[in-house]
């Protein structure tokens, strides 16, 4: 078989699973977490520095940018405005062009704002981002969005940090076989299982953090899901047998004593 | 030398202070951090070369973790 990478805007990597940096409990286990996931992106937020205590350990002390990719994400950005400028700024701090766009509405569900989502997609690109986009599971905006310039459509799977799973397999499934460019289910995911599911539909990558985050063994849970997306898309390369409505015995009946 | 800084009031700095200056006055790693002034993005190749002016509003970020 020949190396099986995952090609985001003309960049090449080596896993599909892609994690967050969030609620760990310190660095060093978001580090750890990261090494045994075998991952070679991670998302990250962009914020002020604590000036007040310039000793407070940095992500960047834990986690090289320089072995791993950063995709700086826009989490807490409410308009396209607030977006690019988090995102140029994070260019400069050491980023590149590859970015997360995530517009956000209500805090209880998380849900994108998809209209605000697709002027901030636009404002990016014309501003010469590669834009992977958090978006809703709906062909339609996962469409418009590609049709922008999108590098990556990421639809949810299920609420952030929900891990409820793939709730709407349908309609991630329309949207991996309509799109040209890498579909990547981001957020929703709950158990390895849920990994699985998303890239047996045909997804060319699952982003997660809290699943990890928040299991109670979070190294060997970043083990469990490298595994999980390794097997999920095998057996998409693999082609599935058919579903049938009855039984097929395995052993066969002719030759019976 | 008076400047707003993440939103906070800094009064009394030495002056003059480039951005670089100022990031040494803070204890701040350059390569680390990022910087707006006046909303507009200070290259790091001008750090030393950029001098800050009373009220001149900085925003200095970093990475965190997220999702």
């Amino acid at each position: 078989m020949s190396k099986d990478i995952l090609k985001v805007a003309g960049y090449e990597f080596s896993s599909r699973l892609i994690i967050g940096t969030g609620k760990y409990k310190d660095y060093a286990q978001n580090a750890a977490a990261l090494e045994a996931s075998g991952a070679d992106m991670v998302t990250v937020a962009v914020r002020r520095v604590n000036i007040s205590n310039p000793d407070e350990p940095m992500l960047v002390d834990f986690i090289d940018p320089k072995k791993v990719t950063y995709l700086p994400n826009t989490a807490g950005c409410f308009t396209g405005e607030d977006a690019v400028r988090t995102l140029r700024l994070a260019k400069e701090a050491g980023g590149w062009n590859l970015v997360k766009l995530e517009v956000l509405s209500d805090p209880k569900h998380l849900y994108p704002d998809m209209e605000e989502t697709m002027r901030a997609a636009d404002l990016l690109i014309k501003d010469g981002f590669d834009v992977m986009v958090y978006c809703s599971d709906d062909p339609v905006f996962a469409r418009k969005l590609e049709e922008l310039g999108c590098a990556a459509i990421m639809p949810l799977g299920a609420p952030i940090g929900s891990g409820l799973g793939i709730q709407n397999p349908v309609n991630i499934r329309l949207i991996v076989e309509q799109s040209k460019v890498p579909v990547i289910v981001d957020a929703g995911v709950g158990t390895a299982s849920d990994a699985a599911i998303a890239m047996e539909l045909g997804c060319d990558g699952v982003l997660m953090n809290t699943a990890i985050a928040e299991a109670k063994d979070p190294i060997q849970m970043a083990v469990a899901m490298k595994h999980a997306v390794i097997a999920g898309r095998e057996a998409y390369l693999a082609g599935r047998m058919p579903r049938k409505k009855y039984a097929d015995p395995s052993s066969p009946l002719a030759g019976l004593i | 030398m008076f400047l707003i800084i993440n939103g906070d009031d800094y009064v009394d700095l030495p002056t003059p202070l480039s951005v670089a200056g100022l990031l040494t006055h803070l204890g701040l790693p350059e390569k680390k951090i990022a910087v707006e002034r006046n909303l507009e993005i200070v290259p790091k190749s001008i750090f030393k070369d950029t001098m800050l002016t009373d009220g001149d509003r900085l925003e200095i970020i970093h990475f965190i973790g997220g999702g």
